[in-house]
């Protein structure tokens, strides 16, 4: 019984987070946000990094790699705020020419939203009757359609661990800027109404990421709607708070931490959504 | 990632389950918690049984995970909890078995396993509770003996103990940290007076101390002199390790349990409380995942339990006191009759936010020790 990634796991997911800063970090954050669009360069190099072919079998091209390692290099895009549709990209890697390299950018239906409609060039499920939305996350467009789809509980997982990355991301931006801030000549992450927010960013992060790594190693439907309803809390509080703790600044467009708050309020209505995942886990109990 | 167990490991869970499944029909019947001679008896009892079916050193010399498991399946199975054995069993014993001299482990650690001898705990005072280190209970060197002048406070199984882990002041002149020292105080000794405390959930579970002029061997401090401080960090730092694995386990098990009360008496159609249930059925799953992972990581390093604990605690405190609200609402006028087992729960659940350490007292070694955030105000 163990519920750390193993050396090769960790290679894995330290690979992808080097590919990611060198790929995505702050400057192309920003530029993304300056001039949204799918920026498809860095989609295929995504997909040569071997993102989206993980699970994809070696005898066809892949990794043949399981839901552990799809959920630890999600994490990462998560941190990074990697845009695109990258669930249901990843999900039809196998299946969907071109997916698993990147070539193809495929979205899907989930539940009443579409993300990423106009840029994708395979829609899985019914998009017919879509109206686009003025989305509240600027790097996720999102239109909204007629009927209702449901999604399949991988998708959830692996939005969970999105937002995991997410919360462990703000996480480290509020204890970096308690750390430098002064004020009354000292860091503010001396006073404890401060350090106690930073300490309830840690153990939210802490409790989502036991929850998401233990329902990808048991695929449990149930855990895996848990993991989800307690990735998204942290990914939101984590946002709310970490902007707290900037204080003034962290009300600016400037500051990240809008971002992390808007995209993790964008993949708590995908997937299995708080109220669905209250009312599965009352019904198994 | 790999949630499953070795051999070894299944091994033992099925032979404590058969064991547990054969002796727990023949147990007598548990005594009122009031009553603490009776509570005493029965909860020595069940130690005594533990100890000659072999099971009495697993929380010392097991691995964490087997330790684990004897938790998990004692909470299933609804054994005993070990009670009135807490102190010396996960304390006191544990302190002496890795500080204390050969003597030392020969005189004390064998009635602890037996159930023989009650230990209680001797550490917080009326001044010093969060702050313990500002503890002034005076201990005073007198040839072979000290002479221990002072009071103590929420020391619990006081009323029937025969010893105490006590935390005294031996060098006033030093700095705070440095001048205290662990001894093992007979709580026959002369001078001592103990008074039971009424707690708000109605019973006697704590006591005050008081110490006037009461001797105690020298020979019977564990450490050093002045070095009272680190041993007592060892054994916070046990308390705070795999002390929950049961009660995490049997909230699982209210959980259930409140489910199917609600569906019985009608309170399930009310959507906000089944939801509620829900949320609480996601927690108690990822607090026994993250009790998996501390463990699993205890195991990994060989090492005493560290600051991981404090996250584990800070979740979980909240979270039972949550359960036990939302099992009032379950019961609705029946969350107001103390005659009701979960609404005594309740007000015991309020305990656990300020024992073995404040919340804010954890949210402080959580930003300090794994964040890294500067001491401060």
């Amino acid at each position: 019984m163990d519920l750390q990634p193993d050396d090769d796991q960790r290679a894995l997911r330290d690979g992808f987070r080097a590919l990611l800063a060198r790929r995505f970090g702050r400057d192309a954050l920003r530029a993304a946000v300056s001039a949204p669009g799918l920026d498809r360069t860095l989609w295929r190099a995504v997909g040569d990094a071997g993102f989206f072919a993980l699970r994809v079998p070696e005898a066809r091209g892949g990794l043949g790699l399981g839901a552990v390692e799809a959920v630890l290099v999600f994490e990462e895009a998560g941190r990074a705020l990697l845009p695109g549709p990258l669930v249901a990209t990843f999900l039809a890697a196998g299946e969907v020419e071109g997916a698993a390299t990147g070539e193809t950018v495929v979205t899907a239906v989930d539940g009443t939203l579409v993300p990423w409609l106009d840029e994708a060039d395979v829609v899985v499920g019914d998009a017919a009757g879509a109206t686009p939305l003025r989305s509240v996350d600027p790097l996720t467009p999102l239109h909204r359609v007629p009927g209702a789809c449901a999604r399949e509980p991988l998708a959830s997982l692996l939005l969970a661990a999105e937002q995991l990355g997410s919360a462990c991301g703000t996480r480290d931006m509020a204890v970096q800027y308690a750390r430098e801030r002064e004020q009354f000549g000292q860091p503010i992450g001396a006073f404890q109404a401060v350090k106690h927010l930073c300490a309830e960013l840690l153990v939210r992060t802490e409790v989502a990421r036991a929850a998401v790594y233990a329902a990808a190693v048991t695929g449990d439907p149930g855990e895996v709607a848990g993991a989800k309803l307690l990735a998204d809390e942290a990914a939101v509080r984590n946002a709310r708070d970490c902007l707290q703790v900037h204080g003034g600044m962290g009300f600016t467009w400037e500051a990240d931490v809008h971002l992390h708050l808007k995209r993790a309020w964008v993949r708590a209505g995908l997937g299995t959504t708080a109220a669905r995942a209250e009312e599965e886990l009352a019904a198994a109990l | 990632m790999d949630l499953s167990y070795t051999d070894e490991e299944e091994d033992f869970r099925a032979r404590l389950r058969d064991w547990l499944a054969e002796v727990l029909p023949k147990l007598p019947e548990r005594p009122d918690p009031l009553d603490w001679p009776g509570r005493r008896a029965y909860d020595s009892g069940w130690q005594r049984a533990l100890y000659d079916a072999g099971y009495a050193h697993v929380h010392w010399e097991a691995s964490p995970t087997l330790r684990m498991i004897f938790l998990e399946e004692s909470e299933r199975a609804g054994a005993p909890y070990v009670g009135a054995n807490f102190v010396g069993l996960l304390h006191a014993g544990p302190t002496i078995a890795a500080e204390g001299t050969p003597e030392q482990r020969a005189r004390w650690l064998q009635p602890i396993l037996r159930g023989d001898e009650i230990w209680c705990q001797g550490f917080s005072e009326p001044d010093a509770g969060s702050d313990l280190a500002s503890l002034r209970t005076r201990a005073r060197r007198e040839g072979d003996h000290y002479v221990v002048t002072g009071s103590k406070v929420w020391t619990s199984h006081a009323e029937v103990a025969d010893w105490c882990e006590l935390l005294v002041r031996t060098d006033p002149e030093a700095p705070r940290h440095r001048g205290l020292s662990w001894l093992a105080l007979p709580m026959d000794a002369p001078g001592i007076t103990v008074r039971p405390l009424r707690t708000l959930a109605g019973s006697a579970e704590f006591a005050e101390v008081f110490l006037d002029e009461v001797p105690v061997p020298v020979a019977n401090r564990v450490g050093a002199e002045n070095d009272g401080w680190r041993v007592t960090t060892v054994t916070l730092s046990f308390e705070r390790g795999t002390a929950f694995v049961g009660e995490v386990v049997g909230c699982r098990r209210v959980l259930g349990e409140l489910a199917r009360e609600a569906r019985a008496n009608g309170r399930w159609d009310d959507a906000v409380l089944r939801r509620r249930l829900g949320r609480l059925s996601a927690e108690f799953q990822a607090l026994w995942r993250l009790t998996q992972r501390n463990v699993s990581e205890a195991q990994r390093t060989g090492g005493v339990p560290g600051a991981g604990g404090s996250v584990f605690k800070l979740r979980y405190s909240h979270a039972r006191q949550e359960l036990y609200d939302a099992a009032a609402d379950v019961l609705g006028d029946g969350g107001l009759d103390l005659g009701n087992a979960w609404a005594r729960e309740r007000l015991s659940s309020l305990s656990y936010t300020i024992a073995a350490g404040t919340s804010q007292i954890q949210r402080n070694i959580v930003a300090e020790r794994i964040l890294g955030l500067p001491k401060g105000r």
